[in-house]
């Protein structure tokens, strides 16, 4: 926002109040904006020249070799880990939508004390991820609180396990990404003006009507943000998998992770997650093409 | 993440929707209970935590298992006998004190240029902002890596410290925006018209204004750097976090003092996120008060 000048300071420093005001942003944004650059952006582009060198597996030394090969060898060899994360990332992205979209919506439009309550979806960010996954492993587990009880009442049979199945990962990953999902859809309904819904209600829509007509509508680009927000780190999850999806339910980013830490073959692991990132990038473009470009930054 | 800084009520919500009297529907009994359905379920790992960190164990190596077994307070007693343990504990309070602290300066530094001024490369500044908080962080920590490889940068604590304020920034430059977009500008030209300079300004009337927006921007930021797992593993070489440390420990077996120390963790990091809500209720609640008076 622009602040006007005052004209009856002396010329000259009315000039310097410009100069200075037109440095201004700049000197307070750089430090930021070098970290992220040097920090974020550049790493983008090294990730994608790492993906497009020929690396010596013994002295690990890299050369770009324009090697484009990794990249249809990364889809065709992993294409079952991929199609496996979307799955599960997708399974939990659309339970974690039609989950939070009510719990917003109260928050919204009903609730007191929104800071409290929004407070609560932030809680177990105090808890390390790590933590998190391992008491559902804890709730989960064959002879624990849930199964346990159940198996020992006779409702279900001996032999019955959730963990290290898909549904475990999926659940986990449900869980852990909830918060990221509410959020957005919550910015999105909360910034719905009320005298829009009292406009449909003296039009004579019903509130059902009023409901799918004008709020559902309004709150669409808060849908698609919470829908990237959650489900691309989703798909790029691993620790679900790993403690929860036993061995026979890895998902790339286990393969991502095993490839650069354990195999150093940082060639297919850059690849892959070039390839991760390049479906974020393709789902941002799609939301600017059909939604406008200018939004999508309002609901993180 | 702008929701936490953005509670003041909505322009025109003085006007809420009218009661509905005798009426009321079955929505105003069951999205309540639903609403504190799902946020009960969001609390459960919390409470197993808390809850087994107190559980007995009896086995010669104590790992916490779902038996309970009966209360104990050894586990607080003896935080600090596992090796290795405690040191990952305090490396993650010191990486989680200093990214926090410096990607609140920067972000807020940045949040300030974004709202106060147009300027060029802005757009691009924001996308960028909304990237880096979608991007997977399997992602940033594979990129990154690369990026050290490439430099030929030893991993350590160096690096974590570089990783872990790289994904802060953008999470508090959000929440101080948020807070600084409500932000009546005239308070401080009112301060300028009193021959205030600029920069007391900024230190008497601006920063004190956008305080709990800070403060929330800077717990989020400690909260993610503590609880950080995923870019953590990529970046850290022989540096062991927290959480890289109770993950390695998964195949193994959990040992209750994990829990003492996510307890300890979740307390302190709850404590100071409700002392920061209260007295942004405190200070909304003087303010009101004192437009009622004026009026």
């Amino acid at each position: 926002m622009e602040q006007p000048v005052r004209s009856d300071l002396p010329v000259a420093e009315r000039k310097g109040a410009r100069l200075g005001r037109r440095l201004a942003p700049y000197l307070l944004g750089a430090p930021a904006s070098l970290w992220l650059a040097l920090f974020f952006v550049v790493p983008m582009f090294t990730m994608l020249s790492l993906s497009l060198q020929t690396c010596d597996p013994v002295t690990l030394a890299c050369r770009l070799t324009w090697h484009v090969g990794e990249f249809p060898q990364a889809v065709g060899e992993f294409h079952a880990y991929f199609l496996r994360s979307i799955q599960y990332g997708g399974a939990a992205t659309v339970i974690d939508l039609v989950v939070a979209f009510p719990l917003a919506y109260w928050i919204a439009f009903r609730a007191r004390r929104k800071s409290f309550f929004l407070l609560m979806l932030l809680l177990p960010f105090f808890v390390s991820f790590v933590i998190r996954t391992l008491t559902w492993q804890f709730i989960l587990s064959d002879q624990g609180l849930i199964l346990g009880t159940l198996k020992n009442l006779h409702l279900l049979p001996q032999d019955f396990h959730v963990l290290a199945t898909g549904w475990a990962v999926t659940a986990g990953i449900a869980y852990n990404f909830l918060p990221f999902t509410a959020l957005p859809l919550y910015v999105a309904l909360e910034r719905i003006d009320p005298r829009v819904l009292e406009a449909a209600a003296d039009l004579y829509a019903s509130r059902s009507m009023a409901f799918l007509r004008v709020t559902l509508p309004l709150a669409i680009p808060g849908i698609f943000a919470a829908f990237l927000l959650t489900f691309v780190p989703a798909v790029g999850d691993f620790v679900n998998a790993t403690i929860l999806g036993g061995t026979s339910n890895l998902m790339v980013g286990n393969i991502i992770q095993n490839k650069f830490l354990l195999f150093t073959d940082y060639p297919a692991a850059s690849a892959l997650s070039a390839i991760l990132m390049a479906v974020l990038l393709v789902g941002i473009a799609l939301y600017s093409r059909v939604l406008g470009s200018r939004t999508i930054e309002e609901y993180v | 993440m702008s929701a936490i800084a953005t509670t003041e009520p909505r322009s025109g919500s003085l006007t809420r929707p009218p009661a509905r009297g005798a009426r009321r529907r079955w929505t105003s009994f069951v999205l309540p209970t639903y609403s504190a359905a799902v946020i009960l379920y969001l609390l459960i790992p919390i409470g197993i935590m808390i809850l087994y960190s107190f559980n007995v164990s009896r086995s010669h190596l104590p790992n916490v298992t779902f038996k309970w077994q009966g209360f104990t307070t050894q586990w607080y007693q003896e935080w600090n006998q596992i090796p290795g343990l405690t040191p990952a504990f305090f490396l993650s309070l010191k990486l989680a004190f200093s990214s926090a602290v410096t990607a609140t300066v920067l972000g807020t530094l940045l949040a300030l240029a974004l709202v106060r001024y147009k300027f060029r490369g802005k757009v691009v500044t924001e996308q960028i902002l909304f990237l880096n908080i979608a991007a997977p962080e399997i992602v940033l920590g594979a990129s990154l890596l690369g990026l050290f490889i490439t430099l030929n940068l030893p991993r350590g604590f160096l690096t974590l410290f570089i990783a872990h304020v790289m994904f802060s920034i953008a999470y508090v430059a959000i929440t101080v925006r948020a807070r600084l977009s409500g932000f009546d500008m005239a308070v401080e030209q009112a301060a300028q018209d009193l021959g205030a300079t600029p920069w007391v300004t900024f230190w008497t009337v601006t920063l004190p204004l956008i305080a709990p927006g800070i403060l929330a921007g800077g717990l989020l930021a400690f909260a993610l750097s503590i609880d950080d797992f995923i870019t953590s593993t990529f970046v850290s070489g022989n540096s062991v976090t927290f959480p890289l440390w109770v993950f390695g420990a998964v195949k193994v077996g959990t040992p209750p003092q994990v829990f003492v120390m996510g307890t300890f963790i979740f307390t302190v990091g709850v404590t100071a996120a409700v002392i920061n809500v209260l007295l942004q209720w405190r200070r909304e609640r003087a303010a009101r008060a004192y437009r009622a008076s004026g009026a």
